[in-house]
């Protein structure tokens, strides 16, 4: 005969699913904070790395964001080191932006016929291609805008070939199968009725693609150009390879210039971890990382825009 | 001009366009494989590298890259399907979920470059790993946690409701239908992402440069004792992959053949991604036929 309380014990206690079950809520939930906790010590060392170079070493955070030398072991005729990083700034926003504006036509061109015109085509030539495309690493990209696109800048513009103009070349390869598949995904996603009754108002297939079709899909499409601007602007052997690296003021496109990412990549070994220079390169990086959270900020902007229409 | 003409005019550019697009995608993966494939031998595939005479191969180089994609797909999976189960099958839709979903779409959007600074800071120089396989997998497990969980994400998304409730209604907790039920089921899709983002890890250079190092100290394949220097398991050890070979030996290499040798590499990449993808494929759909016998 069992006390009320040995019976109310024997109850009350979890079985082995019910602890299994919280076991398992409880891995899973620590697996998520993990990376949650990834994410912030990144942006938290970044930051506070970055921060040094104002804090601790007294630049001027106007003056690093405006003035056009960079030569951080170098002290100028004030006694202020030289640490501007507006020819790096410039770099990396002019390669993004050419490398999106050239690649957003063919991009979207490209995407219009894979959907729209030409599906059969599309989907077995085109799809393969494009989604193997986004898989090539970039040091690959880098490697052949080394043997082919510098050499031929050379010997059209003359000069060393090695410039803005051989990165946005490499670059615009690159983000163009990221760019076309992640317009394809836009357009998929246009109803089928849409074009049904354009096409039944008597328009033709390109005022159903022009006035419809495009229209509908234009979050969808800013969003893949965002994207892959993201990745021309973070993207940094590849680019590295082909822009020459001299952290000056580019005077034209085929001048060598430098970007965020370049001057990192073969910066970082060669200063001594605390000094000046290799504060202003972590003051680079968190540039860098700002952008990226703005970029994140503006896909999510489209994306809410896109929800409310 | 009549909307005819017009329209005539239109989709002809698009050919053209489309063309164009075909022929320089083509002309990039035609380039690859011609210049690569006849550096390729069996010799390139496993002599050790030289650093001034020619005639080097990228035996090491190519072993450490697998190594370092299977340590860090060992320590990333795990977390990124428990991250994965939790936030499909049990986080409520509330200000907490939210927010690591945006914590997630950060991390993944980060450029991989500053991944790799993390990781040298963090690992490298904080927790005195220097510059090792440990380090480099460290940080290619960060590159690859948010991918790898979405995609397995997505894979759970694709089972059907109804096999939860089956499950439910037999008794089983949740915890026990998702180990039973769903990831059985899910397990195809699931191996197909792992694979996708193998690929992506496999030619990943810029998290690994100040990670794993620029180095490829040269290994005794008789030495399988993880704690000798020159042993092929160290996971202490710098370790140069084929990836950060490639950018390494383009930009500071002084061997005479660099060309042919980054050509071989290039090549040898782009076939291992091809394996991957076709690999993904085949095995995902052989899978599935398997285990849902049908």
């Amino acid at each position: 005969m069992k006390t009320t309380q040995q019976l109310e014990k024997q109850l009350k206690r979890h079985s082995k699913a019910a602890k299994l079950e919280i076991w398992g809520k409880v891995v899973s939930f620590s697996a998520l904070l993990l990376i949650v906790a990834v994410v912030v010590g990144i942006i938290g060392f970044v930051a506070s790395k970055g921060i040094a170079t104002f804090t601790s070493n007294h630049v001027n955070l106007w003056d690093f964001l405006t003035e056009k030398k960079w030569n951080p072991g170098i002290t100028d005729a004030n006694g202020k080191p030289e640490v501007g990083a507006l020819p790096m700034i410039v770099g990396s926003f002019l390669i993004t932006i050419l490398s999106a504006i050239v690649a957003t036509p063919f991009a979207i061109g490209t995407a219009v016929f894979m959907n729209e015109i030409s599906p059969n085509k599309g989907a077995k030539i085109l799809q393969p291609v494009t989604e193997l495309l986004v898989g090539i690493p970039s040091v690959v990209y880098g490697f052949i805008g080394l043997s082919v696109v510098v050499p031929a800048t050379r010997a059209i513009f003359g000069g060393s070939g090695f410039g803005i103009l051989s990165g946005t070349c490499v670059l615009f390869v690159m983000i163009l199968p990221t760019v076309t598949s992640m317009s394809v995904d836009a357009l998929r996603a246009v109803p089928r009725y849409y074009r049904e009754a354009s096409l039944a108002l008597g328009a033709t297939q390109w005022q159903t693609i022009y006035k419809v079709v495009l229209r509908a899909a234009t979050p969808g499409l800013m969003t893949a150009v965002v994207f892959g601007m993201a990745r021309a602007f973070g993207e940094a052997l590849a680019v590295q390879m082909v822009i020459g690296n001299a952290a000056l003021m580019p005077g034209s496109l085929v001048d060598p210039a430098a970007t965020l990412t370049s001057v990192l990549t073969t910066g970082i070994g060669n200063t001594v971890m605390g000094s000046l220079q290799n504060n202003a390169l972590w003051s680079l990086a968190l540039v860098l990382l700002l952008m990226s959270l703005v970029f994140n900020l503006i896909i999510r902007l489209i994306g809410r825009k896109g929800r409310l229409q | 001009m009549n909307p005819k003409t017009q329209n005539k005019i239109a989709i002809g550019t698009l050919y053209g366009v489309a063309g164009l697009v075909v022929l320089i995608l083509l002309a990039l993966l035609g380039y690859i494989l011609v210049s690569g494939l006849p550096q390729l031998s069996w010799h390139f595939l496993t002599a050790p590298a030289k650093a001034f005479l020619k005639g080097g191969g990228v035996g090491v180089q190519l072993y450490n890259s697998f190594y370092l994609l299977i340590l860090a797909m060992l320590i990333s999976f795990p977390i990124a399907l428990g991250a994965a189960i939790y936030l499909y099958e049990y986080a409520r839709d509330n200000w907490v979920t939210t927010t690591i979903r945006t914590a997630i779409e950060i991390l993944s959007s980060l450029p991989s470059v500053v991944v790799g600074l993390f990781g040298f800071l963090f690992f490298v120089v904080k927790l005195r790993l220097g510059f090792s396989i440990l380090s480099g997998a460290f940080a290619l497990t960060f590159f690859n946690l948010p991918l790898l969980t979405r995609s397995i994400e997505d894979s759970l998304r694709t089972i059907d409701l109804s096999q939860r409730e089956g499950g439910l209604a037999l008794g089983l907790s949740r915890w026990e239908t998702i180990t039973r039920v769903i990831l059985p089921a899910a397990v195809p899709s699931i191996l197909t992402g792992v694979i996708l983002s193998a690929g992506r890890v496999f030619g990943e250079a810029a998290a690994l440069i100040y990670t794993a190092g620029q180095s490829a100290p040269a290994l005794d394949f008789t030495d399988w004792n993880p704690f000798n220097i020159s042993s092929p398991l160290n996971p202490m050890r710098p370790a140069e992959t084929l990836a950060v070979h490639i950018w390494k030996i383009n930009s500071e290499g002084i061997m005479p053949d660099a060309k042919a040798i980054s050509s071989g590499s290039s090549a040898v990449l782009v076939l291992a991604i091809l394996i991957f993808n076709f690999a993904a494929r085949y095995l995902g759909k052989r899978l599935y036929k398997r285990l849902t016998s049908a």
